[in-house]
């Protein structure tokens, strides 16, 4: 039994990951239309950059929280304004292609100078140990990511689906030349948008280190299954993919408990069959 | 229709002084030409429609001024500054609210998100209980989801809007289109209403017998360009060549 639990929280913290990157993923698409492959890339970059910072600064694990979906923002930002902003109303497939090709740049220059092992980067002191709960054994670290991802999720939501700037993202993504005509910068707020994104899976990646090491392909290795985690839950939608990722995350670790062949590609069984069912995903709207 | 005889027109029934110039208005969809050479004049506090058949280049013209089209020339000045080149938010902000011909209600929002989603861009605006008071079915249905409305509530939505955000020159491109006569009536009427409280409106309208019952001047427009102009009280005067003009 106490596999058991051990694989649901396994399956939690995965789901967690799932939940913000695809979360991310669902933002930048709802507003720009574009497929964002360079998302595993990005969310390399932030474990990296919580490396450097902690490594060449002293800076601690709880600064980079903050510091790194800035930094890794603002590249994201740059990328927005000098690439991506020119895709605007071409189809999908060019967004998908531009971003795959920066994700292989960013990963090609990290594996040159680091190689493909991982770097070391040490749970934070106030986050170490464990509680017995009596059924398990909790890695205090693995708890606050769960509660920590979930925090942050439910905060984007609510940013997006109950405040005035929500609501501003919202109909941009109806109609962005009415909005604007309103007299709200539009591009700008594309701009942040995709820095949103972006700072949300560098935030992913810091609190990745700790669990799975710092290494450039560590974003190549997760995003296919984010990838089809969005699917699942439908393209753009922002609960969709918080609930799909968290429930993803638990399935996936129920069968490496109960039939652990198939572990590694029953996300991708059920993305066939929600594909099947419903080409929206659970809750998505069309593309 | 000569310059002069249009600022002619224009000086009769002017009840403040010039705030909008338009000038040898060109515009282009892609490869296609839709305005060629389009002059007209709005006086402060007018009520000025924009006359013609499908096609003719009216919501071009409301959409050039906004700033949505991608290519224009020529020159637009409002309160004296030429804004042909500039974005349409920046438009947005020197007070011009535009309340498209399609609504533009956002189905993702409320009708309290629809109505709160302009940002004020300059003081003066309605405030909400004056909206209401404007229209009374807005207030009752809040909550619902904007596009759950039914034609005319969306009308009404759509000009509500942009009463808050403190613009002060409204262009409104053919409210009455698909409504029910009764809610015709209650948006003349709130038309009317604007004027007194010191709105310039910018109106598109097929509906003639709507648009003379609100316009103080007429512009009609064939082919890209302003063809005739003349005032409310010249109206009975031209009503052969209107008649004409839009083949009815």
């Amino acid at each position: 039994m106490q596999a058991l639990y051990a694989q649901l929280l396994v399956g939690l913290i995965n789901g967690s990951f799932y939940a913000l990157l695809s979360l991310g993923l669902a933002v930048i698409f709802g507003m720009l239309n574009i497929i964002n492959f360079a998302h595993g890339a990005l969310y390399m970059m932030g474990a990296f950059v919580a490396y450097f910072l902690l490594n060449l600064g002293g800076i601690s694990y709880w600064w980079a929280l903050l510091l790194a979906p800035i930094i890794v923002g603002i590249f994201g930002m740059i990328l927005e304004r000098t690439m991506l902003q020119w895709l605007t109303g071409l189809d999908h497939l060019y967004g998908l292609l531009l971003t795959f090709g920066i994700a292989l740049i960013v990963q090609g220059v990290f594996q040159n100078y680091f190689g493909s092992s991982g770097l070391p980067y040490s749970i934070p002191d106030q986050l170490k140990g464990g509680v017995n709960l009596g059924f398990m054994f909790l890695p205090i670290y693995r708890g606050w990511v769960v509660i920590f991802s979930l925090v942050v999720c439910i905060a984007t939501w609510f940013l997006i689906e109950k405040t005035r700037l929500g609501a501003y993202l919202r109909a941009a993504t109806e109609n962005p030349t009415l909005v604007r005509a309103f007299g709200i910068n539009v591009p700008r707020m594309i701009t942040l948008t995709y820095g949103l994104g972006v700072g949300l899976a560098a935030l992913a990646g810091v609190l990745s280190a700790p669990i799975n090491q710092v290494r450039p392909l560590m974003g190549a290795d997760l995003i296919i299954v984010v990838f089809a985690v969005v699917v699942i839950g439908g393209m753009g939608s922002i609960m969709g993919s918080i609930i799909t990722g968290f429930a993803l995350g638990v399935i996936e670790g129920l069968t490496k408990y109960f039939y652990p062949e198939a572990s590694n590609t029953v996300v991708f069984v059920l993305m066939v069959l929600v594909l099947l069912v419903k080409p929206t995903g659970l809750t998505g709207r069309a593309a | 229709m000569p310059e002069t005889a249009m600022a002619e027109a224009s000086a009769k029934t002017a009840t403040g002084g010039n705030i909008l110039q338009v000038r040898n208005l060109e515009a282009w969809y892609g490869e296609s030409h839709i305005l060629h050479g389009i002059n007209f004049d709005v006086n402060a506090g007018e009520v000025v429609t924009l006359l013609g058949r499908n096609g003719a280049g009216k919501t071009t013209t409301l959409k050039s001024i906004m700033g949505i089209i991608g290519k224009r020339a020529g020159s637009i000045k409002f309160n004296n500054q030429d804004i042909i080149r500039a974005t349409s938010d920046k438009i947005a902000r020197m007070g011009i609210a535009f309340c498209p011909e399609e609504r533009g209600i956002f189905s993702s929002l409320d009708v309290r998100e629809n109505l709160l989603l302009p940002p004020v861009v300059r003081p003066g605006g309605l405030p909400l209980e004056q909206i209401f008071d404007l229209f009374p079915n807005l207030k009752e249905r809040l909550n619902s989801q904007g596009t759950k409305l039914s034609g005319g509530e969306q009308q009404m939505l759509a000009i509500a809007r942009i009463l808050r955000t403190g613009a002060s020159f409204l262009m409104l491109d053919e409210p009455t289109e698909g409504l029910a006569p009764v809610i015709i009536q209650q948006i003349g009427h709130t038309i009317a209403r604007l004027k007194k409280e010191g709105f310039t409106i910018l109106l598109v309208e097929q509906n003639f017998r709507f648009a003379s019952t609100v316009a103080d001047r007429y512009y009609v427009v064939e082919h890209g360009k302003i063809i005739d102009g003349f005032s409310n009280a010249e109206l009975a005067a031209n009503m052969d060549k209107l008649h004409t003009y839009l083949g009815v």
